[in-house]
């Protein structure tokens, strides 16, 4: 396969399409936990009742196509190659513990890849929609239109004080989570993070690293999210989630100014170093490979890059993962083989960069 | 860079350590990190650490159980009628079984739930449409109500009989819907 092939193929739409404020907001996510009546919870439901939701969800909503999203398609964690299963978890559209701990788990996942339903994870169900940029309000509405849509076909087990019951009783109530990833160098670089992350936390809000709790954050990506399910409406906590983002958006924008203002051309060296490692490296680890990625696209934004599209971190960030290198390579790698691969794929994308940069020119 | 531990293979894990602000940095190889018990955090496994933080949640009421002992049965032998799962099983797994399971161990549900969502303990977001035309209904019954009783203290009982009058033929229709099957 080409690389340019491979490279559109593995791209979903969050990853190379702008969305508000996604200078700092790479991604606006939802997901709604819901279970169904007259079955356990996949705590500890037996293998009969497992397959019989999958089939129903087979039977209901598999190659039906919805809205604008496309059509959905059904993946069975049992049918897929661990690699595949790998690149899912990497572009966050199915979840690790779907993945790994899941014998019964599948998913629903919608052609645009916006929409991937979780089935027989934590809970029966799990409805994810991912936007690009600063969009929580209009994920929530894909989402709840699509809970709708599932519930005009299932009875979900509800309790009037309760609400959506859930096995883990951190969900219960709306099920809802709502989580946005953000690029936060310049509070990064200032130090700032570290004196804001407690504060978010005060306010019932979670900070993790892209791939989940107790990973550093990689790439200056941070994930910010509601804890609470209960007691708010779903308009509530994504308000408060939003206000917090945009108080955030602000924060770093000021920071990146100060840094223009204060290092000026040492910034600009560290970009620009970084660009140099990026495409020249031969061999490059991923925490390398992400920091300079970071730099990169804080250089871009600040117009000291300017042929370079500003999606390459979000791309490059996810492309560059274990599971992605291994599937472009058509098989496992060893670990110093995959910084090589890296390395590869990190120059390769950047001369495509410069190859429609010319055609560009050209017309 | 080469694992710091066997000092012999290329390191490809690196994690940083924060205990009480204080930060160390390792950097390891595969085979090394498997050893050292690493590995779950590969993949940032946040069931992992939320399992564990919500069981010792639920643990921490064991004092306040041997308080009500008296007065109810021990929860630890509380059973789920639907799934089986006794609740000692659910301190343990931090998940419910099944639906049925809140019914079940309602009792001891409230002070978990505050303290998983700040003090609070009942929903007040989304409801099914399946199930939502008994509860507006029931929502809608609860406001008239309210209205009723300041018209009355008003003295405006013209208005106040009409509202009355609503809340009959609410009252009525929610019987005919068969407030069971709540």
């Amino acid at each position: 396969m080409s690389f340019e092939k491979f490279f559109n193929t593995a791209v979903s739409a969050w990853m190379s399409q702008e969305g508000p404020d996604s200078d700092i907001v790479l991604s606006s996510r939802i997901r709604l936990a819901r279970n169904i009546v007259d079955f356990r919870f996949p705590t500890l439901f037996s293998s009969e009742e497992a397959m019989q939701i999958v089939a129903l969800f087979e039977r209901t909503f598999a190659y039906r196509s919805y809205g604008g999203a496309g059509r959905f398609e059904l993946l069975k964690m049992s049918e897929l190659q661990p690699i595949e299963k790998r690149v899912l978890v990497e572009k966050h559209l199915i979840s690790p513990h779907l993945a790994e701990d899941s014998p019964f788990g599948a998913c629903l996942l919608s052609e645009n890849e916006e929409i991937s339903i979780m089935i027989n994870e934590e809970d029966h169900i799990r409805i994810q929609c991912l936007f690009p940029g600063l969009q929580l309000a209009e994920a929530l509405e894909a989402a709840s239109e699509l809970d709708d849509w599932i519930e005009g076909h299932v009875n979900y087990a509800f309790d009037e004080r309760l609400g959506y019951l859930t096995s883990c009783p951190t969900n219960v109530g709306t099920g809802l989570r709502a989580s946005v990833m953000m690029h936060l160098p310049a509070l990064v670089l200032t130090q700032q993070i570290n004196r804001i992350i407690p504060a978010i936390n005060q306010l019932g809000l979670v900070v993790r690293g892209t791939y989940g709790e107790g990973s550093e954050a990689l790439g200056n990506i941070f994930q910010i999210s509601n804890q609470l399910t209960l007691g708010k409406s779903e308009e509530d906590i994504i308000a408060d989630l939003h206000t917090i983002v945009q108080q955030l958006i602000a924060q770093e924008r000021a920071a990146r100014q100060a840094l223009v203002k204060t290092l000026g051309i040492q910034l600009e060296d560290k970009v620009f170093r970084s660009y140099g490692i990026l495409a020249n490296c031969r061999v490059i680890e991923s925490k390398e490979a992400a920091q300079c990625l970071s730099d990169v696209r804080l250089g871009i934004d600040l117009g000291y890059i300017k042929n370079v599209s500003r999606n390459i971190l979000n791309e490059l960030m996810i492309l560059t993962q274990p599971g992605f290198l291994q599937q472009y390579a058509g098989g496992a790698l060893r670990p110093e083989e995959r910084d090589v691969r890296r390395a590869a794929l990190i120059r390769e994308r950047l001369k495509m960069e410069e190859r429609r940069k010319m055609e560009g020119d050209e017309r | 860079m080469i694992c710091q531990e066997c000092k012999q293979r290329p390191a490809t894990m690196h994690f940083t350590k924060i205990v009480n602000g204080e930060k160390t940095e390792f950097h390891l190889c595969e085979q090394c990190s498997k050893e050292h018990g690493h590995m779950f955090m590969l993949y940032g496994n946040d069931d992992f650490s939320l399992n564990n933080l919500l069981a010792g949640l639920l643990n921490f009421q064991a004092p306040m159980k041997e308080m009500t002992a008296n007065a109810f049965p021990n929860p630890d032998l509380l059973q789920c009628e639907t799934c089986k799962m006794t609740y000692h099983q659910f301190t343990q797994i931090g998940r419910f079984g099944c639906a049925d399971c809140y019914r079940t161990f309602a009792r001891y549900l409230p002070p978990i739930l505050k303290r998983l969502h700040s003090g609070n303990n009942a929903h007040s977001g989304k409801i099914p449409k399946r199930k939502g035309g008994v509860l507006h209904l029931r929502k809608q019954l609860a406001v008239l109500k309210q209205k009723l009783q300041e018209l009355v203290a008003r003295e405006e009982f013209e208005r106040a009989a009409e509202v009355r009058d609503q809340i009959r033929s609410l009252e009525d229709e929610l019987r005919q819907r068969g407030e069971g099957d709540m």
